[in-house]
């Protein structure tokens, strides 16, 4: 650290209730000049500055904060003597009142602060789920009865980044989680004689479960986080407000086309899903359990009909529709700027994945209930 | 004698290896004003950039040196930088923006730091809006808090973008007479790119007008002297609020 420029010390010859400021007071030297006059002003009234060669502009804040802090406590510290220089930089920053130069600080938020903030939260986050949803029932109403007003022609283009793009962690994911059921039963399986069982348990588990439910996980990880992201920034940079004043509706504009390209992809991406988790499990069939590719197919075939497989792919539509309307809903309700976004990308994953597990629940339980 | 504080020789600038500004030369005097004209698209952000740092020229040489060294990976730059939008940073309060460099670059206190950061607001007309974020508040005093931010390292060099664009031409003419202040009383160099006449007239030293079609400097020069004698015809357009073209006859003159 650089030697002070300054030199603080007693006023000679005058009233003791004075201290000197002499020298070159520089943001260098701003942090000892701070130090020093907080320590040596004690109960001085003035501050000589007429040996003050040059003052920048954070020195001179700092007298002039002490200045206030002094008429804050009721006192009064005068600056005196200053050249021309020197007092021009002083009243540059100079304050109209006390309170100016020491500004309030931030109050720390209390318990039940937060509580309040958590609450206004949570109302304004439902208030945004419900208008997101009115908005969009209006604008599917008017998309019905202007036709041409969606923009198709992102699309296909959508569908590509979110079904073709995604396609080999997809295909990778679900072949492991085959595998893996297939290893974890084998064992059970081998020790009641039961190995052929193992194609009901793998089949059964990726058309129904697994299938839909991880390539909606991948795609929400994927392309939900996405929308928000994109959204978001929109948001924030003003672009969807841009849009409605060309005339254009956002949710007819950029909604919809995600939500079409979405639903289109994942059912296609769910069977590409079921066939090569299957496949995993074969390979534990044949190498593991000894079972012939016939046998575990001939197996498959009497214990996955095309209902299961109906459903699953029943379950793969809902989970695009609910990746799709949260994350869109997410990135719109976007307030602030990066941060912004950043926070709505976390919550519309987090809500997602959460919303996937319950629907999932929901939809494994009416099926018991019906018996399918 | 005037040292130069920033010589710029045979620069060109751009991007992906095409250049927007070939073979520009000129210098920058220590403790002058100076601006950098130009109409929209010529390449004055670009040239900026490449002055601050966070782009490479495609060619030439840019010295700052005078300053210290302009590494902007090795410590705090010897400059200060307003953009044209602000750029604060989003999740952190007017305050706690301004606050930031010397937090990082100072053994300042706490509370010297806050009344350092506070009076670059006031200095500004933010007094007040030290608490809020940037969001919470107007555009022009987004750009304004972003040049308290850039004053906050008492810079000798600054680097401003548009400064006065969207500020109300009071707060415009307090700006200005900031930048005069802290010439006149500090030796503070200011390169600034700005459209707006009025401040250039008030307080340039020197500028120098860029142009398009040119891909470099087309005059350079106090503003009055260019707006009095320049002979290029797109400055003395751009000096008088003139036209590019002359108008079309039949069209009435209070449409243009």
């Amino acid at each position: 650290m650089s030697a002070p420029t300054f030199e603080l010390t007693r006023a000679s010859g005058r009233d003791s209730a004075a201290l000197e400021l002499r020298g070159h007071c520089h943001l260098e030297g701003a942090a000892d000049l701070w130090r020093q006059l907080q320590a040596g002003l004690g109960a001085k009234r003035a501050l000589d500055l007429s040996g003050l060669e040059s003052l920048d502009g954070a020195s001179a804040a700092l007298l002039q904060a002490l200045v206030a802090e002094a008429e804050s406590r009721g006192g009064a510290l005068e600056l005196v003597g200053a050249r021309a220089e020197v007092h021009r930089m002083l009243a540059l920053y100079s304050c109209d009142s006390p309170g100016e130069c020491a500004p309030a600080r931030q109050r720390e938020p209390g318990l039940f602060d937060e509580i309040g903030r958590a609450t206004r939260d949570i109302v304004a986050s439902l208030r945004d789920v419900l208008s997101f949803m009115g908005d969009l029932c209006v604008a599917l109403m008017r998309a019905g009865r202007e036709r041409g007003s969606v923009n198709l022609r992102a699309v296909p283009n959508l569908m590509e980044r979110a079904g073709a793009d995604g396609v080999p962690i997809v295909l990778l994911i679900n072949f492991l989680i085959g595998l893996i059921i297939g290893l974890q039963a084998a064992y059970q399986l081998q020790r009641f004689g039961a190995n052929v069982f193992v194609a009901n348990l793998v089949g059964l588990s990726m058309v129904r479960e697994l299938a839909p439910l991880m390539t909606a996980i991948v795609v929400a990880g994927r392309s939900g986080a996405a929308y928000a992201a994109e959204l978001g920034s929109m948001r924030v940079n003003q672009e969807i407000d841009a849009l409605r004043t060309l005339g254009m509706d956002p949710y007819r504009f950029l909604v919809f086309p995600r939500l079409l390209a979405t639903v289109a992809v994942v059912p296609l991406l769910t069977i590409a899903a079921m066939v090569v988790g299957i496949l995993g499990g074969l390979i534990v069939a044949v190498q593991d359990l000894g079972i012939t590719t016939t046998a575990y197919f001939n197996q498959l075939h009497g214990a996955v009909g095309m209902l299961d497989v109906m459903g699953g792919l029943l379950k793969s539509v809902v989970f695009a529709v609910t990746i799709t309307l949260i994350s869109c809903q997410r990135g719109l309700a976007t307030r602030g700027g990066a941060a912004g976004v950043g926070s709505a990308t976390t919550s519309a994953v987090v809500v997602i994945l959460f919303s996937l597990v319950v629907i999932d629940a929901l939809f494994t339980v009416t099926f018991n209930l019906f018996g399918i | 004698m005037t040292l130069s504080a920033i010589c710029i020789r045979d620069l060109s600038v751009g991007y992906g290896g095409l250049a927007i500004l070939d073979g520009l030369n000129f210098e920058i005097r220590r403790g002058s004003i100076f601006a950098i004209l130009g109409g929209s698209g010529c390449g004055k952000t670009t040239l900026l950039e490449n002055l601050i740092g966070i782009q490479e020229p495609l060619a030439g040489e840019i010295d700052i040196t005078g300053f210290g060294t302009p590494d902007l990976d090795r410590g705090f730059p010897p400059y200060g930088v307003s953009f044209q939008g602000g750029a604060l940073f989003g999740s952190m309060t007017l305050l706690e923006n301004v606050s930031l460099p010397l937090v990082r670059w100072t053994t300042l206190a706490e509370s010297a730091i806050e009344a350092v950061a506070s009076a670059r607001l006031r200095l500004v007309g933010l007094a007040g809006f030290e608490n809020h974020l940037p969001n919470e508040v107007s555009g022009g005093m987004q750009k304004r808090a972003g040049i308290a931010r850039a004053l906050a390292m008492e810079p000798s060099l600054l680097f401003l973008d548009e400064p006065s664009a969207g500020l109300d031409p009071s707060t415009a003419v307090e700006l200005d007479d900031l930048l005069c202040c802290l010439r006149d009383d500090l030796g503070v160099t200011t390169v600034l790119v700005t459209h707006e006449l009025a401040s250039i007239f008030s307080i340039a030293d020197d500028c120098i007008m860029l142009d398009k079609q040119a891909r470099g400097i087309i005059a350079r020069g106090s503003p009055t002297s260019l707006r009095d004698e320049s002979q290029d015809p797109t400055a003395h357009a751009f000096f008088n609020r003139l036209p590019k073209t002359p108008p079309q006859p039949g069209v009435s003159e209070n449409c243009l």
